[in-house]
């Protein structure tokens, strides 16, 4: 098993984000000077990036599954959906069946109107145990446990799309994503598997996410201004967005004998773990970014959260780490998607290498709290 | 064992089992938790935690002898991890301290934020009107309550579990629902035998029992409501079995390959055979109705670990005491082991643990193995109406007998169906 290694190739990928959906709309969004929704009000004062208006039809056909899921899920299952139909597999029961899933996801939506009366009629309740545990047994949905559940998106893909090979789910924010990918990755290439869907979902539209990051100091405030320049300012911090990516991973042998187009290839996923003080991040980067073998990019995805220490850190390491290649700071066209930065960062570069002729491009996945990832893909020899 | 193989019928790197620990509301440690285990003796008990006014189900097995602060999930199961991982740590001799020589694995309950601090937060500031989110973002804002930030997110327990012991590298925050546990001695597995590490830790911890947590299982009408006497509820496999009794606890495990362990001298207390998976796309909260994902993610454990049904001395179940687990269960291995699995004995710790979700796979994996070494299969305790649905050989009291092969069966919502095969030696 240690010996022989096989490529791994990318053979299908699913975005949807504030730009749209699908591939062309995101290369599209990457010459835009800003993302394409921003809403400073609705969150006030938390901007953030909502996602485009979906035909969730065109995806989740049953109203009846649409129904069981809430917005993450809906999000996840769409983009898993389109990433099958670019790899062609949409249709193909036995290929599905046999896929296994690997998805990095936080939790769900809140039901914030119930969570809202039960802390007000807390207030005065007299025996408030007893007020709490009466008002959950009454006002919550029974069903709504399985839209907060992290691993429940990965069963809603195997329950819409047929996707049954096995599922395991990550958690841990931007690291979730980045070591989806790499143990993704690793198990194509020690032959353990031949194929993997990997990605994830998030819902920044929701304000108890906002709580939790509030409570951190790390989210952006106000008018929306590009990361590298808020960062700069030392007034950085987070702008969510609502963001799906889903990639179909396979051993280039194994796409080559289903005839499958390979988009790009992806090589071993680098990640660490650095105890944040000043200069951690870059020296992460810099050990990351060796071990994942990047050459000579001709452009660069980097998943900065906007947090200004980190951010300003990460973005020095890349000018002087890929000089001259363009930096595209993922959170300027889709918002912060935190679980999501790794598996849509990686999509993007596919994305660069399968229709714009892009022969390598390096894909930097910095938490904001914790993680640092470095992704190498390139172009099909 | 000096003579065993190093590679598996595959030829893979062969993964031993050097150091286990374990916390469950029967106790702390190895041997507390396998006398109490083998005695037959409840960890079921009236919930003393919060108030259970109102309640259909006011009964769990708590681990109460270890405390958090805040007392929170997140925490508790941080405490059970650490708890669970000094003893493994400890039992396999390796590395030194705070410096383990490979990854980590960790299987965690999803965090949210729970209702004290939610409530904490809705007061602070004194507003009066209608509390909405935007005054707990208020709240939030006041600076007053960032240090339960870190309880807030994902990977705050792994990343305080790979400070503590030192492990290698990013560590995975993993959940697969009530087979969490399991996965993660399965992505562990996989490493060593990738032969990236040749030693990782793995954990499955919960310390989920909070009203809200509670309440969610109770709405989907899977918790038993026989709330007297509480160590009476949990009856797998029985006729009048009504739903499962929450649990928390944790183990840990440290994997490591073969030929490594051998080399530095550890004593190999037993292996990790085969895991098997199996992903069922067929309802969010229940089985296939003809078992085949079951009875696939059973198939696929035997066969990744070489072994035959013949080989399988003992189940260690899923078992839950949900009416619909036990019978897909039973029905799952009586598929894949024929008539045979009439003789089979079979055995749900969760009787008197209860299922302890996220961390189950990882504290039955700790069972298998007690259950290797001493030659002793603990019982289902409660077992009293046989189920004629189920016609297997339930144990019912402490059975004495050679065990060689266990597999222990982790089924969770979602679809989730993993299956792992733990042998004293290798196939």
């Amino acid at each position: 098993m240690s010996g022989h290694r096989r490529d791994v190739v990318v053979t299908g990928i699913g975005l949807v984000s504030c730009a749209g959906e699908g591939i062309a709309a995101h290369l599209d969004a990457l010459n835009a000077d800003a993302p394409a929704r921003i809403d400073t009000t609705s969150f006030a004062p938390y901007p953030v990036h909502p996602v485009a208006p979906l035909v969730l039809d065109g995806q989740i056909p049953k109203k009846s599954d649409q129904r069981q899921m809430e917005p993450w899920q809906r999000l996840g299952v769409y983009a898993a959906g389109l990433a099958l139909e670019s790899a062609g597999v949409k249709d193909d029961a036995a290929f599905k069946s046999a896929l296994h899933l690997v998805v990095a996801a936080g939790g769900g939506e809140r039901d914030t109107a119930v969570d809202g009366a039960i802390l007000t009629g807390l207030r005065d309740a007299p025996d408030p145990g007893a007020y709490l545990n009466e008002h959950l047994l009454n006002d919550l949905r029974p069903t709504l446990f399985l839209a907060q559940l992290s691993n429940l998106l990965a069963g809603n893909i195997a329950i819409v799309h047929g996707v049954t090979g096995a599922s395991r789910t990550f958690m841990g924010e931007e690291a979730a994503g980045t070591d989806a990918l790499r143990i993704a990755q690793a198990r194509i290439a020690a032959s353990q598997l031949d194929a993997m869907l990997v990605g994830g979902s998030y819902s920044a539209e929701r304000p108890d996410v906002m709580v939790v990051h509030e409570m951190g100091g790390y989210l952006a405030k106000g008018e929306y201004r590009p990361i590298a320049e808020r960062a700069r300012a030392g007034e950085g911090g987070m702008i969510l967005g609502s963001v799906a990516a889903f990639l179909v991973l396979e051993a280039a042998d194994h796409a080559a004998a289903r005839g499958a187009r390979a988009l790009a290839q992806i090589f071993p996923v680098a990640s660490d773990r650095t105890r944040r003080e000043p200069g951690s991040v870059a020296l992460s980067l810099d050990r990351i970014w060796r071990e994942a073998g990047i050459a000579t990019p001709d452009a660069v995805i980097s998943g900065a959260s906007g947090v200004a220490a980190a951010t300003t850190e990460e973005l020095d390491a890349l000018s002087r780490l890929a000089p001259g290649a363009p930096v595209t700071t993922l959170g300027d066209v889709t918002g912060h998607g935190l679980e999501v930065t790794a598996p849509f960062g990686a999509a993007l570069a596919v994305a660069l290498i399968a229709e714009r002729g892009a022969r390598e491009v390096a894909v930097t996945t910095v938490g904001h709290h914790r993680g640092e990832g470095a992704l190498r893909l390139t172009a099909i020899p | 064992m000096t003579n065993s193989p190093l590679r598996d019928s595959k030829g893979r790197p062969l993964v031993a089992v050097t150091g286990f620990g374990i916390v469950t509301s029967l106790g702390q440690g190895q041997d507390d938790n396998w006398t109490a285990l083998t005695a037959g003796r409840s960890g079921i008990h009236t919930i003393a935690r919060f108030p259970t006014e109102g309640l259909r189900t006011r009964i769990a097995g708590t681990v109460d002898f270890l405390d958090a602060e805040p007392l929170v999930a997140p925490a508790l199961s941080q405490r059970f991890a650490e708890s669970a991982a000094d003893e493994a740590v400890a039992q396999a001799c390796i590395g030194t301290k705070g410096d383990f020589p490979g990854a980590l694995f960790i299987a965690v309950p999803p965090i949210e934020m729970e209702w004290p601090q939610r409530r904490a937060m809705a007061e602070a500031l004194g507003e009066k009107g209608p509390v909405t989110y935007a005054v707990l973002q208020r709240a939030a804002a006041s600076r007053r309550f960032d240090a339960l930030h870190p309880y807030m997110i994902f990977g705050t327990v792994a990343d305080r579990i790979a400070d503590r012991f030192g492990t290698k590298g990013s560590p995975i925050s993993l959940s697969t629902a009530c087979s969490s546990g399991a996965t993660a001695i399965q992505l562990g597995v996989e490493a060593i035998r990738r032969g990236e590490m040749s030693a990782a830790l793995c954990i499955g911890t919960d310390g989920s029992v909070n009203p809200e947590s509670l309440i969610r299982f109770s709405l989907l009408s899977a918790l038993s409501t026989q709330n007297d006497p509480p160590e009476g509820a949990s009856k797998p496999f029985s006729k009048n079995r009504d739903g499962f009794v929450m649990g928390e606890g944790a183990a840990a495990l440290i994997l490591e390959d073969a030929e490594a362990a051998r080399a530095r001298g550890a004593k190999i207390l037993g292996y990790v055979l085969g895991c098997g998976e199996k992903g069922d796309g067929f309802h969010r909260t229940r089985s296939s109705p003809d078992g085949a994902p079951i009875i696939a993610a059973i198939q696929a454990a035997l066969d990744d670990a070489g072994t035959s049904p013949a080989e399988i001395d003992t189940v260690n179940a899923h078992g839950t005491s949900t009416p619909e687990n036990d019978k897909m269960e039973a029905m799952g291995c009586m598929a894949v082991f024929g008539e045979r699995m009439g003789a089979i004995p079979i055995s749900s710790n969760k009787s008197m643990i209860g299922h302890t979700l996220t961390a189950a796979g990882a504290i039955e994996a700790v069972v298998s193995l007690l259950t290797i070494r001493h030659g002793r299969i603990p019982p289902t305790i409660n077992y009293a109406v046989p189920d004629p649905a189920i016609p297997l050989d339930i144990v019912a009291t402490t059975r004495d007998m050679p065990v060689n092969r266990v597999l222990s069966n982790s089924f969770g919502f979602g679809g989730q169906n993993t299956c792992l095969v733990f042998g004293g030696e290798p196939t």
